[in-house]
């Protein structure tokens, strides 16, 4: 039982940083209808100027906040330069143009950091504390109060600041918000870069954990596109639940599933996506898909 | 006599092309010819994709997977069971076929951008599925593969044309081309007829294809199938040519480079998968003899450009090719043709200008 929830709660911290990645993929989807195939590439990159920073002798957070910055700038360049060009392409052209960027940004961090794997700092202290017998790491908690503190400001953002209003306007009804003077496509603009720094959390969160090398996000793009479909891809709060329900699982089916053990785990995730897809392809919280003809 | 000078171009682009394939090896090294051999075989895989991708509008970005499985069986054919491993080669193909067969009626329920996903996240799981079933597969060890040395008649007339003895690559080589013209061929006979026709129908308008009695369902599954028989043929190919194969021969960047190959050939030709193979294929091993053998670099520039070349380039060209040149290399190799035949006969119908978006066949 004690090791039950001890898995649990390192389970829940995974998935917060699952939850992350997943939500940036969800804002993304819900302002172009596009899966952004780079966003895990996007977050490494984004981890990779955190961990220069550091190495600089910044501490790390105000190396965080900065990252964060630089992540929602880089954002909305990506977006300036390679996706609005396309904008008006077939989605499939645009998942091509989003896989070219994953491929380009991963040889763009070889190139400049190399592919040796290194350490990164963690910001919390690696004892654990005892609650009632579960001994339950700081380093989990820690990664659990920040992803949960960047949905919050997320949510709080999109639903209680003019901005929110605007951004969510654009994405459900372009024409309707251009007729009311909305720049709709800085707007979407501003919705890469808020993704791209949500992204961004994950990536840090997760290389203390994995060692950072630019394919470090690759598995957990997989988690994270899991917990996005499991959530029905288009709802802020699936991508949250979605996220700590895989993270949990697949922590529970590495340890209690005979035969998955810890290489398997990916397929547990593949598995998930596949049994979503198929059994209930809106998700948890997505709204039926109604195609116009 | 008149049926060859009234043929049109491209039959002799055809030609050409054989012969220039047919010949190559006897002029070449042995190494070289088997480099051309996988770039045969990845011209296989990709037209597979392109069957898929360009013709029926199932994007897939899973396909390394399907090699990988055709690349087992017949490796574990030939290793355990002890068959001639030619014969395995057809085996791996129907088998291969058959599982994409049934991987696409569950594809049939999702959106195309759902089925990216799901593929991509196979194509990333795939090496550790190989791991598991260690006893099966080898495991991380891999299985040796066994090339087989060329039968006499082959070894005669390789010496009859250039005086020095057949290896075993160029034997695989002649059997990679044969299998490549073969399935070419068939390609471009499918796409022509009825199942090409309604796939480019369901592509171009799945709800319209359907009111005109297209078997909308049939024919995405069928596209499926043949697409993975393509590439588990390729897979098979590929363990042959290579000799060995671990979980890591199938990483996902396989499958990058596949669809790499398709878009920058030209997705919906016929010749494109060829390019757009010889192109992925040789991107990577230029910038690996290319760059080390300026000596005036760095070598620290050298190294890291070594190792993160490709993916660099790969992405660079997946991006402009998607912007600027949809219809890949073939696609701007018509519309030039188009502009000079223009030029050359003086007409000016600014009409024909224009690339059509999906010319029907070569």
């Amino acid at each position: 039982m004690q090791e039950f929830l001890q898995l649990v709660v390192s389970g829940i911290a995974t998935g917060g940083i699952f939850a992350s990645l997943a939500l940036a993929l969800v804002l993304i989807y819900n302002a172009m209808g596009l899966v952004n195939f780079a966003q895990g590439e996007m977050a490494m990159l984004a981890t990779f100027v955190a961990y220069s920073l550091v190495n600089r002798g910044m501490s790390f957070w105000i190396a965080f906040p900065v990252t964060l910055v630089l992540a929602f700038g880089g954002g909305i360049v990506i977006q300036r330069v390679v996706i609005k060009p396309a904008e008006r392409a077939p989605v499939l052209t645009l998942v091509i143009i989003t896989l070219g960027l994953a491929t380009l940004v991963n040889g763009l961090a070889g190139f400049i950091w190399g592919y040796v794997p290194r350490s990164f700092p963690s910001p919390f202290s690696p004892d654990s504390v005892d609650l009632a017998g579960v001994f339950i790491s700081y380093r989990d908690l820690g990664v659990i109060a920040v992803s949960g503190l960047v949905l919050l400001c997320v949510y709080l953002l999109l639903q209680h600041t003019t901005v929110g209003l605007t951004l969510r306007a654009a994405a459900h009804h372009p024409e309707a918000s251009r007729l009311l003077g909305v720049q709709v496509s800085w707007m979407l603009a501003l919705g890469w870069g808020l993704a791209s720094a949500v992204g961004a959390v994950s990536g840090m969160m997760v290389a203390p954990i994995l060692l950072l090398e630019p394919n470090m996000m690759q598995t957990i793009i997989i988690y994270a596109f899991a917990a996005a479909v499991l959530g029905g891809i288009e709802s802020p709060l699936g991508a949250v639940v979605g996220g700590l329900i895989v993270g949990v699982t697949v922590n529970l089916a590495g340890s209690y599933i005979p035969g998955v053990g810890g290489d398997l785990q990916l397929a547990v995730g593949l598995g998930i996506i596949v049994a979503v897809l198929i059994l209930r392809p809106n998700g948890l919280f997505g709204r039926a898909a109604v195609r116009r003809v | 006599m008149n049926r060859i000078r009234t043929a049109p171009p491209r039959y002799w682009l055809v030609a050409l092309t054989l012969v220039f394939f047919l010949g190559f090896p006897t002029v070449i090294s042995s190494f070289l010819a088997s480099e051309w051999t996988q770039a045969l075989i990845l011209a296989i895989a990709i037209m597979g994709l392109n069957i898929l991708v360009g013709y029926s509008g199932q994007l897939s970005l899973g396909h390394g997977a399907f090699m990988a499985l055709g690349a087992y069986v017949s490796a574990i054919l030939a290793h355990r069971y002890k068959m001639d491993y030619l014969v395995t080669v057809p085996i791996a193909a129907v088998f291969t076929g058959g599982v994409g067969f049934l991987f696409g009626i569950p594809a049939l329920r999702l959106s195309p951008l759902y089925l990216a996903l799901a593929t991509f996240a196979l194509a990333v799981v795939t090496p550790s599925l190989i791991k598991r079933p260690a006893g099966l597969t080898g495991g991380v060890q891999g299985i040796l593969v066994l090339q087989p040395d060329p039968p006499d008649f082959a070894r005669e007339a390789f010496a009859f044309v250039t005086g020095t003895a057949m290896t075993s690559d160029q034997w695989i080589y002649y059997i990679t081309l044969l299998l490549a013209v073969v399935l070419f061929w068939l390609a471009w006979n499918l796409v022509r007829h009825r199942p090409g026709r309604a796939m480019r129908a369901i592509r171009d308008g799945e709800v319209a294809a359907a009111a005109s009695g297209v078997n909308v369902a049939g024919y995405k599954t069928l596209a499926f199938g043949i697409s993975a028989f393509y590439g588990g043929t390729a897979g098979s190919l590929f363990a042959l040519s290579t000799g060995f194969i671990s979980p890591d021969t199938f990483p996902v960047s396989l499958s990058i480079q596949l669809l790499v190959g398709a878009v920058v050939g030209g997705l919906a030709s016929i010749p494109g998968p060829l390019l757009g193979a010889i192109f992925a294929f040789f991107l990577p091993i230029g910038s690996n003899q290319w760059v080390p053998s300026q000596t005036w670099l760095p070598d620290q520039i050298t190294s890291t450009v070594k190792n993160a070349g490709p993916a660099v380039s790969y992405g660079v060209v997946l991006i402009l090719i998607m912007m600027f040149a949809p219809n890949g290399i073939v696609g701007l190799l018509r519309s030039g043709y188009v502009i000079l035949n223009r030029r050359l006969r003086g007409a000016s119908d600014p009409k024909t200008g224009q690339m059509p978006p999906d010319p029907q066949t070569v």
